[in-house]
């Protein structure tokens, strides 16, 4: 059903559709307005059977629902930025254990300083936890990648965050269509754990385990994402079938036919990429978008096919690897590794920091003539910049840089619209 | 494509404002989306929302930077940030205030733009009157409809049965459809002077 709707409502719909048996959470921006959402459906009996838990951290929320997956429970939670952070080490336990559990993760960035704003550090600090991560487009997407997500992780018995962009995705209204209890039901079949606690069948779930298996074990956790790289577009193509549209898969292509230069993106910012190319399109300029969806696993071959054809490429991503550059862009410089293709990276978007088509217009056109550097940052207020640095040569007392900073923006960002 | 940025403080139901007009456009069949600026809100201080309107779907996420119309909830706003930053010549305005722009001291403005797509509403007695609460939000969307003609007065009926029910839907019903009215006359009142 058409609905006109803000994405956590929305998103929270489709969880509730998927029939958790958990949901444990603990509140923080902007993920709060899902699960509150569900909350209010466990209370109000609409989302049966299911128990709503409410935790003390993240790290709570984590382990609740390592202790309710192996129990042989739906299980899901959601979260983002300083709680993801905060739930790191049950993170990781669920994975090694290989517990099916959903998270949405609504992508913020990370402190310090604090920020309550959208970029994608979150996620992507876990991208070596054995997670699997999905990237949403769009809200339609983020609720089908939810419904996607359940039946990939219970067919390998491992964890998996469906990413949306927090604040962009999460509170925008916009149009969903929100599938039936019945189409869900034909493609989500219940949870049958290939693992699970029974007091009747006593088994330990956790074993310690040491250097005559443990690289076996952590192989096993790789090859199923390798196993995920063949089972996502299968999932993507019968999703298709029972509800009629494309949603999902590993990766996406946009005007990529013969272009010249392509860009590389993940999530929502990836309309305002559509937008730009079809602009710069019909200015004659031969330029397209390669969307990745499945961030982990990484779709090395699609990747690489989706590149070979061009002349060049920029990876604009919502992240920064301190002391190195682009996180994805190390990736997609793998999967094109002996190409010879020129590939630049572009930091974008960092703490909510607004990605405008004009700011894009500029540099989609710098990288088609190959002007940029091998890592930009788009938008980077360099006056700012070097007035700290000049300060810190000046003065070995300078004293706390976002401090400075702030000070020397004055409130000329806030004073424009508050 | 037609965007709407919508100016208020913490409090007065800016973001819900702009769901609500994304609301009646969808209830015409038109796709719209909503989105805040997602600050750290605070009663009382400035707070900006979008709603951008058209027949395809919208791809775009930057922040509307040249509306094609302004809803300003609070005139106060007016010596502390600049709302009409990046207006277009032809964009429409709608104030929240039961003076006059002349009265306000904008009259330079209305001489630049003319008369015919700016507007002032008594939003917030309108929210007194009718819910009890000084909120121009309700009130400010049924004005805006009536000044842009961009939606019917049902469809802005639809969405505040969405949001609300009972009396406060009642009362949200009455405040939209006066404020439609006092628009309309404003409006006609013009085209005839």
């Amino acid at each position: 059903m058409l609905k006109q709707i803000e994405g956590s409502k929305a998103v929270a719909e489709a969880v509730a559709l998927c029939r958790p048996e958990v949901i444990c959470a603990y509140p923080i921006s902007p993920q709060t307005h899902i699960v509150e959402g569900l909350g209010e459906m466990v209370k109000s009996g609409e989302l049966t059977p299911c128990e709503f838990i409410n935790v003390e951290s993240e790290f709570a929320a984590m382990s609740v629902a390592i202790g309710s997956s192996a129990a042989g429970a739906r299980s899901y939670t959601a979260t983002a930025s300083q709680g993801l952070l905060f739930m790191v080490e049950a993170v990781y336990n669920a994975a090694g254990l290989g517990l099916p559990i959903v998270m949405t993760v609504a992508n913020r960035a990370i402190g310090a300083p604090i920020n309550i704003w959208n970029d994608h550090s979150d996620s992507l600090s876990q991208r070596d936890s054995g997670w699997m991560q999905l990237f949403a487009e769009t809200n339609q997407e983020a609720v089908d990648l939810h419904i996607q997500a359940f039946k990939l992780a219970e067919e390998l018995s491992m964890p998996i965050m469906v990413c949306m962009d927090g604040f962009i995705l999460t509170h925008a209204f916009e149009r969903v269509d929100i599938p039936t209890q019945e189409q869900v039901d034909g493609y989500l079949p219940p949870f049958d754990p290939r693992q699970s606690l029974d007091p009747k069948e006593p088994i330990s779930i956790g074993a310690m385990v040491g250097p005559e298996a443990f690289m076996e074990v952590k192989y096993l956790a790789h090859a199923k994402q390798m196993q995920a790289l063949e089972l996502i577009p299968q999932l993507a193509a019968e999703f298709k079938q029972q509800f009629g549209r494309d949603s999902g898969g590993l990766v996406r292509t946009y005007r990529a036919d013969d272009a010249e230069t392509m860009i590389v993106a993940m999530g929502s910012v990836l309309g305002t990429v559509k937008d730009t190319v079809d602009e710069l399109r019909e200015q004659g300029h031969k330029i397209g978008v390669l969307g990745i969806i499945s961030y982990r696993p990484f779709p090395l071959k699609e990747v690489r096919a989706a590149l070979v054809n061009c002349k060049r490429f920029v990876v604009l991503e919502k992240s920064l690897a301190v002391g190195m550059g682009g996180i994805v862009a190390t990736d997609v410089r793998m999967a094109v590794s002996g190409t010879g293709l020129k590939g630049f990276t572009a930091i974008a978007g960092l703490g909510g920091r607004n990605i405008t088509k004009a700011s894009l217009h500029k540099l989609f056109l710098e990288a088609e003539q190959e002007k940029l550097e091998p890592v930009t940052f788009v938008d980077l207020d360099w006056d700012v910049v070097n007035k700290q640095l000049e300060r810190e040569r000046q003065n070995r007392h300078s004293g706390p840089i976002a401090e400075n900073i702030l000070f020397d923006k004055g409130m000329s960002t806030s004073a424009k619209f508050g | 494509m037609f965007q709407i940025r919508v100016h208020g403080r913490g409090g007065q139901g800016v973001v819900t404002a702009t769901e609500m007009l994304s609301v009646a456009a969808f209830e015409e069949g038109r796709h719209a989306q909503a989105f805040p600026s997602f600050g750290s809100e605070r009663t009382g201080a400035p707070v900006v929302a979008f709603c951008r309107l058209d027949d395809k779907e919208i791809r775009l996420r930057e922040p509307i930077m040249e509306p094609d119309a302004l809803i300003i909830q609070d005139p106060t706003l007016l010596h502390q940030i600049d709302v009409f930053s990046g207006l277009k010549p032809d964009g429409y305005v709608l104030l929240n205030s039961a003076h006059s722009f002349e009265q306000i001291g904008l009259g330079e403005l209305v001489k630049q733009r003319g008369h015919a797509r700016m507007c002032t509403l008594p939003a917030t007695e309108l929210g007194l009157k009718h819910v009890g609460r000084p909120i121009p939000n309700v009130p400010l969307i049924a004005g805006f409809a009536a000044l842009s003609g961009m939606f019917k007065l049902e469809s802005v009926v639809k969405a505040i049965n969405e949001k609300f029910s009972g009396k406060v839907a009642a009362g949200n019903i009455a405040a939209a459809t006066e404020a439609y009215a006092l628009v309309k006359k404003q409006m006609e009142e013009r085209a005839h002077a």
